[in-house]
């Protein structure tokens, strides 16, 4: 067994009025990737944050090659040797791959930047993590996928010892996660430290050596990765069975068919090629489809975000023209956006405000929800949903975000809806909030509700939906219902729509 | 004191409370009031007397500016306003000639439709605000020219003069009316936003439009009716101010004031990346300014550096406003103690 590059023991960490870290132990080791595990909330970024010196824990020791550390701010843990890829990987578009790599320490020559050394510089990191680009090139023409190589070519050279990745692979396709992955395994031959921070359980056992396990700010053990089972290790995470939770879904899905509450004939939007649905209530209408495949643009151009080219909107029989969403609200649908960042969340703002905000526009200017009323159907949804916050007056950025995803649905709820479209609703969640979202969205539809579901997790779209529309390349190419929804059905719609 | 200073207002209030404290130790006479012509008078009679066009602008600033926008065309609709208004209660423009109310009637309208245009550009063109209300401001004095025919009017001799001047520069119970019409309106406002569902909109709105829209705010009205209310502010500001000096100047009129309204709101502690507003502490904040400029003169500042002076306590007071440069400051000073202890 190796020696341990980084040990963090007993960390404790805690802020006004929650214990966000109690007697933490983290120990990882040269040449080895250790997947952080936990629920939303459960104090895996906190971990982090202590690590890279955001945070100052209140107690507890970090050593590092067995020498204690302290860090002091992002830069003195990278100056350590300790580097962050984040989520978003925080680059400059607009700026070429080798300034992005080498921003604010550009090599000199003679008084000015050294393009050259630079550039070469650039390529021979990027070719040693097999990316063959022009790095010559600004960021903003290539995927993300490159990105987030890049992010990790900067952070290698300003010499890691220790490598975290946080959520990296949650906007990339699978062949892009394969290169990422290899690029890691390559790194951990090279003696490397990896921390390696998710939601996909898969790609966890795909490369992980370790796994440590977080609930709830506390340490509940760190394991060997090939002699932890995936539903030991949800059920470590979670703190309850799994199984129960997924039967509790499965037994309720259902395909009975209420009155017709939306028709949409013929519709376009600019982004989207004319298609008809009909949608209706008790029911969990599914939009499949790949990223960018039209799914969204056909939420949207039913909701009146996009505007319209063509076509009718009837709800419950009558014409409809939606030039704005309100116009939609207004006759009972909901939307909860595919990314709560830029389209959900008001993150100034408190959660009772944002919950109370599309029941207030719902109701229109004049008649103002006042501050008590707001409390109390903040509070309501607080606890239908199980929103983990000390009260309805924090800010919603404060938020963990699978607490943030529940306040958006709470609302829409607040709305009493009859459509509610759901656009990715777990989304970077963990698996605990996902199955309680599913459960909550099968409840609502028996209970009358017609729920429009988007989902690029193919499992949730089969577990959830009766029936369902398959899109690709921005074109509905057909329906699918009951016993003929399986995702063979769905793979093989999309690649004969492909081949047309 | 953490409670305290998480209002909006806070610094505001220490600023102008400074403000009085320096001047009862340096400036002779600061307070004395004394009773003229069966009015009050004296140098704070002055400051609520002169703040009230800049108190104006700075209500109407901060709804603008909380949707993440900026009006820096109020200085122009300033002369548009009062150059009409003038020009009727004058009667050189051939209608209504000499009626107080079509003076004040036409020149508000004209803030209006001002405040229409700049809304307009910026909700349905979709132009960068600062570009938009830019248009108006080099126009708007082009306008005002035009409807004075290039004269500075002075109203004198109409008939009318006496009304038309105690809006701005008679007293009312004793004191400045002017300062009671910015009370109404401050009122009438603080209604409009918290007694309204219009502050949470504009709030949403400032902080994140694209989540707004989406959860049903009218996004593009918003914006017009902010625009619009910025632009009756500034109208009724041009009003205040031609009459206080009985006629109407196109050039000078309002000049620069466009700055000090937005600085209001920024020493009221508003951010000017919109979101959060508190209007009472813009007014705040115009008090400050006014405050300052009384002291400036009252205490003998030479003319030729009072603008320096100015800025100088400007920048003071927006260091002591900035949180970051608070907890630095907080820091040093406890380095200091763990030094010498």
């Amino acid at each position: 067994m190796n020696k341990p590059l980084l040990k963090m023991s007993g960390i404790n960490k805690s802020f006004p009025g929650v214990v966000a870290l109690k007697d933490v132990n983290f120990t990882l080791r040269t040449g080895e990737i250790h997947a952080l595990l936990g629920e939303n909330g459960a104090g895996k970024s906190t971990l982090i944050k202590v690590l890279t010196g955001v945070y100052q824990a209140d107690s507890g020791t970090i050593e590092l090659n067995g020498i204690p550390i302290r860090t002091q701010s992002p830069k003195h843990a990278q100056e350590l040797g300790i580097s962050t890829v984040y989520q978003e990987a925080n680059l400059c578009d607009n700026l070429t791959v080798a300034e992005n790599i080498f921003i604010g320490r550009e090599p000199m020559k003679r008084g000015r930047i050294d393009w050259e050394e630079i550039n070469s510089r650039s390529r021979k990191l990027l070719e040693s993590l097999n990316l063959n680009i022009d790095v010559t090139q600004t960021l903003d023409n290539y995927s993300v996928a490159i990105k987030q190589m890049v992010a990790i070519a900067r952070a290698l050279d300003i010499s890691a010892k220790v490598l975290i990745l946080d959520e990296p692979t949650s906007s990339l396709d699978k062949a892009e996660c394969q290169k990422l992955f290899e690029v890691m395994r390559k790194l951990r031959n090279d003696k490397m430290g990896i921390i390696f921070i998710t939601h996909f359980l898969d790609q966890v056992y795909e490369v992980s050596d370790k796994i440590t396990v977080l609930r709830n700010g506390m340490f509940v053990g760190d394991f060997e990765a090939d002699k932890l089972s995936k539903l030991d290790l949800i059920g470590k995470m979670i703190g309850k069975d799994y199984e129960m939770l997924e039967k509790a879904v499965k037994t309720e899905g259902l395909t009975c068919k209420g009155e017709t509450f939306l028709t949409a004939d013929n519709i376009a939007s600019s982004s989207v090629k004319p298609f008809s649905l009909e949608i209706n209530k008790n029911e969990v209408f599914g939009l499949a489809g790949l990223l960018g495949s039209g799914r969204t643009e056909t939420a949207r151009v039913i909701f009146g975000a996009d505007k319209s080219e063509g076509g009718k909107i009837f709800v419950k029989d009558e014409e409809r023209h939606f030039k704005n969403p309100i116009d939609a609200i207004k006759v009972g649908i909901g939307y909860c956006p595919e990314d709560r960042k830029v389209d959900g969340i008001l993150p100034d703002l408190s959660i009772k405000e944002n919950i109370v905000l599309a029941l207030q526009t719902k109701k229109g200017l004049f008649k103002f929800i006042d501050k008590k009323t707001q409390k109390e159907i903040a509070d309501k949804y607080i606890k239908l949903l199980d929103i983990k916050t000390p009260d309805s007056e924090q800010l919603i950025k404060n938020l963990s975000g699978g607490n943030q995803q529940k306040a958006i649905l709470a609302r829409w709820l607040a709305t009493e809806p009859d459509l509610l479209i759901l656009d990715e609703p777990t989304k970077g969640i963990d698996v605990g909030t996902k199955a309680e979202i599913q459960k909550l969205v099968l409840e609502l539809a028996s209970n009358g509700m017609a729920i429009v579901f988007i989902s690029s997790e193919m499992d949730e779209m089969l577990r959830c939906c009766g029936r369902m529309a398959v899109y690709s390349e921005k074109q509905k190419l057909g329906e699918l219902s009951g016993e003929q929804i399986n995702e063979k059905a769905i793979m093989d719609m999309i690649a004969g729509g492909g081949a047309q | 004191m953490k409670n305290l200073t998480k209002y909006k207002a806070f610094w505001p209030t220490v600023a102008f409370v400074v403000l009085l404290i320096f001047n009862a130790f340096f400036t002779k006479n600061f307070f004395a009031i004394s009773i003229v012509d069966g009015h009050l008078f004296g140098n704070l009679i002055d400051i609520i007397k002169n703040v009230s066009p800049l108190a104006l602008l700075s209500i109407g600033m901060t709804l603008v500016i909380a949707t993440g926008g900026i009006d820096i065309s109020v200085g122009s609709v300033v002369a548009i306003s009062g150059a009409l208004a003038c020009s009727i209660i004058d009667k050189r423009l051939g209608f209504f000639d000499g009626s107080l109310a079509a003076a004040l009637i036409f020149g508000l309208l004209a803030g209006v439709l001002c405040g229409l245009w700049n809304g307009f550009l910026v909700s349905k063109v979709k132009i960068q605000p600062i570009v938009a209300t830019l248009i108006l401001m080099t126009a708007g004095r082009g306008v005002a020219q035009l409807i004075t025919k290039g004269k500075i009017v002075t109203i004198n001799s109409a008939p009318m003069m006496k009304q038309y001047y105690f809006l701005g520069a008679g007293y009312f119970l004793g004191l400045p009316f002017a300062i009671f019409i910015v009370a109404i309106i401050l009122v009438g406002m603080l209604m409009l936003v918290r007694k309204t569902a219009f502050g949470l909109f504009l709030e949403s709105l400032g902080i994140n439009s694209r989540s707004s829209r989406l959860s049903g705010v009218n996004t593009d009205r918003i914006k017009l009716v902010v625009y619009t209310i910025s632009g009756f502010m500034a109208a009724l500001s041009g009003i205040l101010i031609s009459s206080n000096i009985k006629g109407a100047d196109c050039n000078n009129a309002g000049l620069f004031i466009e700055m000090d309204a937005i600085l209001s709101v920024a020493i009221g502690g508003n951010s000017l990346a919109g979101g959060r507003f508190s209007i009472t502490s813009s007014v705040l904040g115009a008090f400050v300014i006014q405050c300052l400029t009384t002291t400036v003169y009252a205490f003998g500042v030479p003319p030729e550096t009072i603008l320096l002076v100015k800025a100088f306590v400007i920048v003071i007071l927006c260091l002591f406003q900035s949180q970051s440069f608070r907890q630095k400051l907080m820091a040093w000073r406890e380095g200091k103690k763990v030094h010498s202890a």
